[in-house]
């Protein structure tokens, strides 16, 4: 029956072919376990889009909403807060925008905004996430965590121990009244801002 | 000895295995043709749905952008024909009726059919939309074989006609004659139920759409990886004999 | 201590501290274990795999559940649809359930075939019960999970079982549910002891049921003791060393296993309604019953068994003794011979008929009861208990008066018992199984006297191939 002497190199290659076979098989029926702790279709849905409504926002007023689990600010910037915002290299520490993390291609301007009058955050702080106070009278965010400040269109000044200006949110206006918070804008639209 | 364990175990096995209840009667004999893997069935079915049962009929387990994906049906072309609130796409296929309106008007909340595919089989809701026949004494003016009395009116009426029972000597039904017709042949009928049954059965398993194709590669791996097992261990016994 | 092999390196470091090289040869490459073992002794390994595969798919599923009776049910649909491959997870932790208790079934029967219980491998045995038990226990409060129908009114059905109980019934009923029916108190400790508590105990029981398995050795189809031939080394003339033999060996095994696995998984998952069934997709209604629950099959033998008896307390003990009895067979079964290959033609058509009846049983828990069914369901539960009197009858071989005495006691039992419920309605049934069951104890316990249907055969020294 058997020829009394193992064939060594046929046990070696039924052996890896079986453990790499079996390897495979292993990781293959990994994936599935690891792909379900990813984000599932119900929070990739929940991370839509949303629509905010600004018909009724007056001069100075910030409105809240949620876009992703996070806090979004729509605020309507008067003419003096405008003013108020420079790009001064003593007074903040990206004062060009120059981090393109932190904002969408078309907020990389002085007023960080598709349209001036209309400024879109994300409400937290690049320091440890707390969420800042919105301070008109003083024309700044000021985050009370750990004494961060931000100008009105966000950038952070020195000083802060946050070190980048706070995030814009890819939005778009879908008509004069109506913002888009999760979406970019067609190019024709970054240029009428 | 083991021979006959085996054959036992197989018989009872096989038994279990076949465990649909057979109703007695004229019920029976309607039953819906699956076949899930047909998109354009699944696509009508859809578009049925949503223009004659969705408007007391939920399907709040299933997603918006799970079916448009699932149906090859794009965002723009599900958004104009399939969806007639102002939801999101991901959101899921609920409704505004309220329970205590539902209730009052029909005595009865009119249940969500996610499921229903699974709890109660593709043949129950394909009996379901062809076997309502004109019945007086009913609430509505129709019974059905597959829920009798059911507080559920015949909404597909004008597309079927309307049919009567036919008894037997022992008040058993035996057959349902068609008296007036509607504005769909028999076949048409007949394809537009089992196309909304087809679709009730995609809802509630989408993954069905899936899993015998994934089934089939793993099977298969399953299979290689036994077979290179087999001959290793036939190497190593040769130790043993 | 000893000079061979001093490993080096890491695996040397790690030795030094905790003794995997010791281990590694105790109970794999120099655990020597039967070479005659055959198709019965895949099931040890398989139930081992599924262990680890329900704990796995556990914890996947434990991400997503929601154990709160207004979120139980959508959250199981959440995973089967919006979890990426939640389906899959689903299917693979609801068929394992079930291809637990089959596999469980097969091993048992396994050492009900070979004489594994018997000494001294009574512990192993008994530690294997213990086991059964906590499994029976963890999928039963596992099936409340889902929230269904079927969870809602079968959990109802087997906790008012405790309270038959008598004096303490109805009390421990509501500690268990933790109010006065079931609800969201009832779902959430269920849930805690389902993927906490019994997982842990059921965990360790295995240990000391492997323990006790490498203590004394396998046991193997010819019921011989292996280690009383050993060579001049200490190694068993008829033993192989685990590893590599059984080790690919199990592999193969496991291959076949995960094939069917897959092949109901991907293409069956339901089963007909065996292993998910139908009534369960409709969420718990606490003021609708189903038109029939049935618990799931793998509890089906002892609903029989226990619907058999009309009297709800009665019913419910004798359930309960019908699962107490295994813990004691190796002190009903006292025949020294092991295996059946080498027992008598009597003891084999006792086995049949055992298995056949519990097979009947189970086929009878999943229907309605009529009159026809409840007959059946008592006769083969009486046969089940038969079973075990005959087992012990067989222990020795018996003389006339044993024989006529112990048969005589066992049918005037039964015939009480059936005295005390005949009526005009049964009368037919009644005599028609009373006489079967009369008739098969005297032909079971008194053709050893008449005829050679008892005998034994000479169990060899050395295992056969």
């Amino acid at each position: 029956m058997s020829d009394g002497k193992p064939d060594k190199s046929r046990r070696k290659f039924l052996t890896g072919s079986l453990s790499i076979v079996g390897g495979t098989g292993a990781a293959a029926t990994l994936w599935p376990f690891i792909s379900s702790m990813a984000p599932s279709a119900k929070a990739k849905a929940a991370g839509a889009p949303v629509r905010v409504d600004i018909s009724g926002l007056k001069d100075g007023e910030k409105i809240d909403l949620i876009w992703r689990k996070k806090p979004i600010w729509v605020v309507k910037r008067t003419k003096d807060m405008l003013e108020s915002i420079n790009t001064s290299d003593k007074k903040h520490k990206d004062p060009l925008s120059q981090n393109t993390e932190q904002q969408p291609e078309f907020a990389k301007n002085k007023f960080r905004s598709l349209k001036p009058e209309i400024l879109v955050l994300e409400g937290v702080c690049t320091h440890l996430g707390c969420n800042p106070a919105y301070k008109p009278s003083e024309n700044k965010f000021f985050c009370a965590c750990h004494g961060s400040n931000f100008d009105l269109a966000g950038k952070v000044s020195n000083g802060s121990p946050a070190g980048a200006n706070l995030k814009v949110p890819p939005y778009r206006f879908e008509d004069e009244n109506t913002i888009v918070v999760g979406e970019l804008p067609n190019i024709e639209e970054t240029k009428k801002g | 000895m083991k021979k006959l364990v085996f054959t036992v175990l197989i018989i009872a096995f096989s038994n279990f295995a076949n465990s649909a209840k057979q109703e007695d009667g004229l019920v029976n004999d309607f039953k819906a043709v699956n076949n899930i893997n047909n998109k354009s069935s699944l696509q009508r079915g859809a578009k049925y749905f949503v223009n004659y049962c969705s408007g007391c009929h939920s399907l709040k387990y299933m997603r918006m952008s799970t079916l448009a994906n699932d149906l090859d049906i794009d965002e723009e072309t599900f958004l104009k024909n399939l969806m007639f609130s102002d939801k999101k796409i991901g959101e899921t296929m609920t409704i505004a009726m309220k329970e205590s309106d539902a209730l009052l008007w029909f005595n009865a909340v009119p249940p969500d059919l996610s499921l229903t595919a699974r709890s109660k089989g593709a043949d129950y809701i394909y009996a379901k939309l062809n076997t309502y026949y004109e019945d007086d004494s009913a609430i509505t003016g129709y019974n059905n074989l597959a829920l009798p009395n059911s507080s559920m009116p015949n909404i597909l009426a004008g597309l079927q006609g309307g049919q009567k029972i036919i008894l037997d000597s022992q008040n058993k039904p035996v057959s349902l004659e068609k008296i007036s017709e509607g504005k769909y042949s028999e076949e048409e009928y007949k394809q537009l139920t089992n196309d909304i049954t087809n679709f009730l059965v995609y809802v509630s398993e989408p993954a069905k759409l899936k899993r015998f194709s994934m089934g089939f590669w793993v099977l298969l791996f399953i299979f290689i990886f036994t077979i290179i097992a087999y001959y290793t261990k036939k190497e190593f016994w040769k130790d043993v004999h | 201590m000893s000079e061979k092999n001093q490993a080096t390196g890491l695996i040397g470091w790690i030795d030094e501290r905790l003794p995997i090289l010791s281990f590694i040869r105790d109970h794999l490459t120099q655990y020597y274990a039967p070479k005659n073992f055959n198709f019965w002794y895949f099931f040890g390994s398989l139930a081992f795999l599924i262990l680890f595969l329900q704990i796995f798919t556990g914890i996947f599923l434990a991400m997503h559940y929601k154990p709160d009776a207004k979120l139980a049910f959508d959250s199981v649909e959440f995973i089967m649809r919006d979890v990426n491959l939640g389906w899959l997870i689903r299917y693979m932790h609801s068929t394992g359930a079930s291809a637990f208790f089959i596999v469980v079934y097969l091993h048992m029967f396994r050492a009900l075939m070979y004489g594994s219980f018997k000494k001294p491998r009574e512990l192993i045995w008994l530690f294997g019960v213990f086991i059964y038990l906590a499994l029976m226990a963890e999928a039963f409060m596992g099936y409340l999970l889902p929230w269904g129908q079927m969870s809602y009114w079968g959990a109802q059905v087997i906790i008012n079982l405790f309270t038959t109980i008598p004096f303490i019934g109805p009390e421990l009923g509501v500690w268990i549910r933790g109010d006065f029916a079931i609800s969201d108190p009832t779902l959430t400790r269920f849930f805690a002891l389902h993927i906490v508590a019994v997982p842990m105990v059921i965990l360790l029981l295995v240990i000391l049921h492997l323990s006790a398995l490498h203590t004394v050795g396998s046991n193997n189809p010819d019921g011989v003791e292996i280690k009383k031939h050993k060579d001049e080394n200490g190694v068993p003339l008829d033993g192989v060393p685990f590893h590599p033999y059984y080790t690919v060996k199990d592999f193969v095994g496991i291959g076949v296993f995960l094939f069917l696995f897959a092949l109901v998984v991907f293409f069956i998952p339901e089963m007909g309604g065996y292993f998910l069934e139908h009534a369960n997709f409709i969420p718990a209604n606490p003021l609708v019953t189903p038109e029939h629950i049935a618990p799931v099959w793998y509890f089906t033998p002892f609903y029989s068994i226990l619907r058999a008896i009309p009297d709800p307390a009665y019913g419910a003990l004798a359930m309960a003794l019908s699962i107490i009895i295994l813990f004691f067979l190796p002190w009903i079964d006292k025949n020294p011979i092991k295996s059946i290959r080498y027992r008598s033609s009597l003891f084999k058509i006792n086995l049949f008929i055992f298995v056949i009846g519990f097979l009947i049983l189970g086929w009878l828990g999943v229907k309605a009861p009529t009159p026809l069914y409840s007959a059946l369901a008592l006769r083969f539960s009486e046969m089940y208990f038969i079973f075990f009197a005959l087992l012990y009858f067989y222990s020795n071989s018996r003389g006339v008066m044993f024989s006529y005495l112990f048969s005589g006691t066992l049918i005037f039992l039964i015939t009480i018992y059936d005295l005390t419920r005949i009526s005009s309605d049964n009368m037919y049934t009644l005599i028609i199984g009373l006489t079967s069951v009369t008739l098969f104890v005297l032909f079971m316990t008194l053709s050893p006297l008449y005829t050679n249907l008892n005998a034994e055969k000479e169990v060899p020294d050395r295992v056969t191939e």
